[in-house]
């Protein structure tokens, strides 16, 4: 072989000092959701960013406002598609809220056993794909088996694993089944064990812990100037959970902890998570106890609720109330309202103008990881390239929400 | 709930504030478009008020009224634990003059609601330090969620960007100048291992 060393002359090999350009998405393995990030690059670090969503756009607010009321709900399980139930549950929430609504107790518990399931299968999937984009590929395996477990749970209760549609303006669309209590049961205690697998897994791991601590700091006062909120808000040590701070369902009546972090780094916001699967489980075990095994489901209120589908059939009543309702649509009185939820990331929020008729004005949906993503830009400016992936797994960006 | 937020406002306002309402327990004040910002500052920096987040902001476009279009923003107190819906009027029938001065300075989250709410209803915000679409694409003709624009619009087809538009080359760059790379093993002129 001839030897390696040409002579050069001196500079010859020198490497380009202009920045360098990089587009990162919007379809990158390691980026979870389609989002693209223009990079501006000096070696490795990064010295301008500029986060561009839309990639997911599906005109969910045009499309509200040309069907019914009630044609929302499949609309809103494709917002957060990790955690649709929240979804179901935020917006039939708004809209009662504008009906002046209050759905059975037993049917508050079904809702918040439901949601608070969605929120473990959020978490769950947030911090095993997190772990995953950092090479860790066995927490993310245990992760999914852990949401599979729960997403059992869900497709026993409604029929479907991952789009429900099962939220109903003044109930829920079936009563929650026999076996509903003895499911959660048994599969908290299995999901929170593996949870607690992957947390040894990962937190003695001195990869992941350099990956993670001191990385993307966020000071609890700016992420309250962006509009952060849940997780990610509550890892920068501001104490604002929906939950807590305006208990809405039967929230007020559970006894659960919000956990806070301290510097508002990115395992920060990883420990958030985890410790929030745990309260989870409590909330989930305290559910359990506390719901009715039988009584209404539904308001009994034939201007928003369909009748029983055996009536429908038998009576003429039944029959036109279920004709107007479902041709016509639920006549939501005249009005806007904005009612709020604790979804996955944070803040849910919808906005709803009702002009009186069967079909909304307008439907606004305040999605928490649209103001999330726009502070991603100044998080990662001035890190190194390498610290987007763990940064970006960490605000747990859903394309399907962000982009409406 | 925040009444108190209202009434303080009127007395700080007085004429400014046009009209205020409360219904199902939210709290909305319609504020003159013109001190839209000088509005949002004392919202933030009041110490009664202190609405330190900014939730939501968007369009509502009713063709019929005029102005147009209403501008809602929602924010919120972390310390206070109160809400508020501010909401301006802009627009005219052709939507001429709806502006507003941007609040990026009040909150920086503001910024891509901003963006989404050009984008969307086409209102601009004076001031806005990066004022482009961010759902749709540049070349996207039209505001979707105005009440004119039928819902089964399409929109024309985009021709490729020239270089010049683009302001970079679009033709491929080979990865190696001449005077690049490894100038070692890859030469034709040198024995080469590949033929072994």
């Amino acid at each position: 072989m001839e030897p390696l060393d040409i002579d050069l002359a001196e500079g010859e090999l020198e490497l380009p000092s202009e920045p360098m350009h990089l587009n990162l998405g919007p379809s990158h393995p390691a980026m979870h959701g389609t989002v693209r990030i223009v990079l501006e690059l000096s070696g490795e670090s990064i010295s301008k960013a500029d986060v561009q969503i839309g990639y997911l756009h599906r005109g969910f607010e045009k499309m509200c406002e040309r069907g019914t009321w009630t044609q929302v709900f499949p609309y809103v399980d494709r917002l957060n598609y990790v955690s649709p139930m929240l979804n179901n549950v935020g917006y039939a929430l708004a809209v009662e809220k504008l009906c002046g609504l209050v759905v059975p107790d037993r049917c508050q518990w079904y809702r918040m056993a439901l949601g608070e399931l969605a929120r473990m299968s959020d978490h769950l999937t947030c911090t095993g794909a997190m772990a995953m984009e950092l090479g860790a590929f066995t927490p993310f395996l245990w992760a999914i088996k852990a949401r599979e477990m729960v997403w059992d749970i869900l497709e026993e209760e409604t029929g479907a694993r991952l789009t429900h549609s099962f939220g109903r303006i003044g109930g829920m669309a079936k009563p929650p089944t026999p076996a509903f209590k003895e499911l959660v049961r048994g599969t908290i205690p299995r999901v929170l064990q593996l949870m607690n697998e992957c947390e040894k897994m990962l937190l003695k791991n001195r990869i992941f812990l350099d990956r993670l601590e001191n990385v993307g700091i966020i000071s609890g006062k700016d992420a309250i100037a962006l509009g952060w909120t849940g997780p990610c808000l509550r890892a920068s040590g501001v104490d604002y959970d929906v939950r807590k701070a305006h208990p809405y369902l039967k929230y007020d009546e559970v006894d659960f902890d919000v956990p806070l972090g301290k510097k508002g780094d990115t395992l920060d916001r990883f420990l958030v998570r985890v410790e929030e699967l745990q309260q989870c489980g409590r909330i989930l075990t305290q559910i359990c106890d506390r719901m009715a095994d039988d009584g209404p489901v539904n308001c009994d209120d034939p201007r928003y609720v369909l009748p029983e589908k055996q009536d429908v059939y038998t009576t003429i009543e039944a029959t036109i109330q279920h004709f107007k309702l479902i041709m016509e649509g639920a006549k939501i009185p005249k009005g806007e309202v904005y009612s709020y939820t604790e979804g996955g990331n944070g803040e849910l929020g919808f906005y709803l103008v009702s002009d009186g008729s069967g079909t909304p004005y307008r439907v606004r949906i305040r999605p928490p990881c649209f103001q999330i993503t726009n502070g991603l830009s100044r998080l990662i400016t001035g890190r190194m390239l390498s610290d987007i992936i763990p940064i970006f797994g960490s605000i747990n960006m859903i394309g399907g929400e962000c982009d409406h | 709930m925040s009444e108190a937020a209202l009434s303080r406002l009127k007395q700080q306002f007085g004429a400014a504030i046009l009209e205020t309402s409360s219904s199902f327990g939210d709290e909305t004040a319609v504020v003159d478009a013109t001190r839209w910002k000088e509005i949002a500052l004392f919202l933030r920096d009041d110490s009664k008020l202190a609405f330190d987040m900014p939730i939501d902001l968007c369009g509502v476009d009713y063709p019929e009224r005029s102005p147009r279009m209403e501008v809602v923003l929602h924010v919120y107190s972390t310390s206070l634990r109160h809400r508020l819906r501010l909401k301006a009027r802009v627009g005219d029938d052709e939507m001429n003059g709806a502006e507003l001065d941007s609040l990026v300075a009040v909150w920086s989250g503001v910024e891509w609601l901003e963006r989404e709410t050009y984008d969307m209803s086409g209102v601009t915000f004076r001031g806005h330090p990066d004022l482009r679409r961010i759902l749709m694409y540049p070349e996207f003709e039209g505001h979707p969620l105005r009440r004119d624009y039928a819902a089964n619009r399409t929109q024309p087809l985009i021709p490729y960007r020239t270089e010049s538009e683009a302001g970079v080359p679009l033709e491929k760059l080979a990865p190696f100048g001449p005077d690049e790379g490894m100038s070692f093993g890859r030469n034709p002129h040198l024995p080469s291992h590949s033929e072994n």
